[in-house]
């Protein structure tokens, strides 16, 4: 108990203060008739890891999808209220919200018909970005960020779908990164990836959160304590608990969080 | 014990079937096996016999004319001079043409399917434009003639002709049959496979690539042009067996393009193509030189066909495969 008090105060002193990024409020999502998430809230702070986790369905997803309303691609809906930066993001158009709220998905999913390049800087193209050597500057940069620079420097013309499945994540993570996003979402972005392609993942989520606010999503709960400040533990489309990772791992204050944690069920 | 035996025989018979065992069973496969690949070879021994017989029959036209039969634009059975240009060059035209007019409109209903139509909308819409290929091509032909030639005559070929009557495309006189109307009637008749197989394509796109798209802050129709590129060899398989299809077809063409080995720029002017004029003069062939002129468009015309067709399949095939995988 001590050593955790300990820690968190090297934690309040080392890093900037506390900021609610963006709140959830008595989030409720359906899909047709199905109801994926029941009164739903959090909040989720400035530059910290949030680590979303639970078992398969529990509606981790729908919530990240929210968040960006990317669930309304997939045909769902919610109530309730999620807010950026204070403002109500149903306020905000769709377009523009998905440009401050990046998302990183499970697979991998480069443009195939595009170089590792035009990757990267698909997103800037879209937002009518074109002047050329700015264009190979942030492509360089956001690729450096990623740590696969030196591994791509030289095949930047190749097809983005030539990579490895670890590098092609990495690229997609460039990609989102290259619109100077203000969140990043990630559903399962290592769950397809070897353990040396997780490794590093992780590695470069723990540098992202110099500069972005990180909301993951994750079946693997080492990752989770891995990775994350905060850690919200999702069951049946309701939160169970959120708090601090280290709290919720060492000692839940729920029975289920500690059954789900000890891998008693899930 | 007895199960490992019984196991061990029927081991030894599944290895040992294709040694020919004359046991009932093996006897029953043994036929099933050859007569399904003697229908197979049925079919490829059907294409060389025709392909043979077209050679053979056409030898005495390539004898005499050599390559001229292909660059001479004469034809004349009067005076049993005989030269292909008019034909080829009416069969690429009028499909060039209907291409032109149709894949616009078939990439346009493709992706209203595929990411605009709500999904109550999108099976009758498919459906409705299947059945376009249902339609007898007579019946196309019958429209043309009696609907689309005098509409043309009337409203559109006038119009053109004084407003863009500077182009060489519209000028000399009209009838209302010719290229344009040979072009039209093609374009219907090709808008079904072109729409139904960029539809398979872009369906075959997985869902993660749109997903990434608007997560970059995408709009609507910047993740429709993001599909549009990646469907895009696909999109080319679709055409071009669109092309094949105008290439070949005979009836509605022969009923509207006029029938006159012409060759000349203007939508107007009536063209003839290899199919028609193979439709049209098979019955009139007097002279055997006649015959096996005839015989050598026919060979060029299957020759054609089947490389367009088999570009065109082997394009489609190699998207599906590779998207397949990704899906």
């Amino acid at each position: 108990m001590n050593s955790l008090t300990k820690t968190e105060t090297i934690e309040k002193t080392t890093k900037p203060e506390l900021k609610e990024k963006m709140s959830v409020k008595y989030l409720c999502a359906y899909f047709g008739d199905v109801q994926a998430l029941s009164t739903v809230s959090m909040s989720i702070y400035k530059k910290r890891v949030l680590a979303i986790i639970g078992p398969s369905g529990c509606g981790k997803s729908t919530f990240i999808r929210c968040l960006n309303r990317m669930h309304e691609v997939v045909g769902g809906e919610y109530v309730g209220e999620i807010k950026l930066d204070d403002v109500d993001i149903k306020k905000f158009n769709s377009v523009i919200l998905r440009r401050k709220v990046g998302m990183v998905f499970q697979k991998p999913n480069p443009f195939p018909t595009m170089s590792v390049f035009d990757n990267v800087v698909a997103g800037l193209k879209l937002n009518g970005f074109r002047n050329k050597s700015k264009l190979k500057e942030i492509a360089e940069d956001c690729l450096k960020k990623v740590a696969l620079w030196d591994e791509v420097k030289d095949s930047l013309n190749k097809a983005g779908t030539s990579l490895s499945g670890g590098q092609q994540q990495r690229l997609c993570i460039a990609r989102t990164i290259a619109v100077e996003p203000e969140v990043i979402l990630m559903d399962e972005p290592a769950s397809a990836l070897d353990p040396i392609s997780t490794a590093k993942i992780e590695e470069l989520i723990f540098d992202l959160r110099k500069n972005y606010t990180i909301v993951i999503v994750t079946h693997n709960m080492q990752q989770a304590a891995r990775v994350s400040d905060f850690t919200a533990f999702l069951y049946m489309g309701k939160l169970v608990e959120y708090n601090k990772t280290k709290k919720l791992f060492i000692s839940p204050t729920e029975k289920r969080t500690e059954d789900y944690i000890a891998g008693r069920f899930g | 014990m007895v199960l490992k035996k019984l196991f061990s025989k029927t081991e030894e018979k599944f290895f040992h079937s294709n040694t020919l065992q004359n046991n009932e069973r093996h006897l029953g496969d043994y036929i099933f096996h050859n007569v399904t690949r003697l229908f197979a070879f049925f079919v490829l021994g059907l294409m060389l016999v025709m392909f043979l017989e077209l050679f053979i029959e056409s030898l005495p036209s390539i004898n005499k004319f050599g390559l001229s039969f292909i660059t001479s634009s004469e034809w004349n059975p009067v005076k049993d001079k005989y030269g292909a240009l008019p034909f080829i060059f009416g069969t690429v035209y009028s499909s060039i043409l209907a291409l032109m007019i149709a894949l616009p409109l078939s990439i346009g209903v493709a992706v209203f399917l595929t990411e605009v139509a709500p999904t109550w909308l999108e099976q009758p819409v498919s459906i409705l434009v299947e059945l376009l290929a249902a339609i007898p091509s007579i019946v196309y032909g019958l429209f043309g003639i009696f609907v689309l030639a005098p509409f043309l005559k009337n409203v559109v070929e006038p119009f053109l002709q004084t407003h863009f009557g500077f182009l060489p495309f519209f000028k000399g006189s009209f009838y209302g049959f010719g290229m344009l109307s040979a072009a039209l009637i093609l374009s219907i008749m090709i808008l079904p496979i072109i729409t139904s197989i960029s539809r398979d394509v872009m369906k075959a796109i997985p869902d993660s690539l749109r997903e990434g798209a608007y997560a970059l802050g995408a709009t609507k129709w910047e993740t429709i042009k993001i599909v549009l590129i990646s469907s895009r060899s696909g999109v080319l398989g679709a055409t071009l067996l669109g092309f094949g299809r105008a290439i070949g077809e005979t009836m509605a063409v022969t009923m509207v393009i006029g029938n006159r080995p012409e060759i000349s720029l203007s939508l107007f002017d009536a063209g003839h193509t290899m199919a028609s004029v193979l439709a049209n003069e098979f019955t009139e062939a007097t002279s055997s030189l006649y015959v096996s002129s005839l015989m050598e468009i026919g060979l060029l015309f299957f020759l054609i066909t089947i490389i367009i067709n088999s570009i065109a399949r082997l394009i489609v095939n190699n998207v599906t495969k590779k998207y397949g995988k990704i899906a």
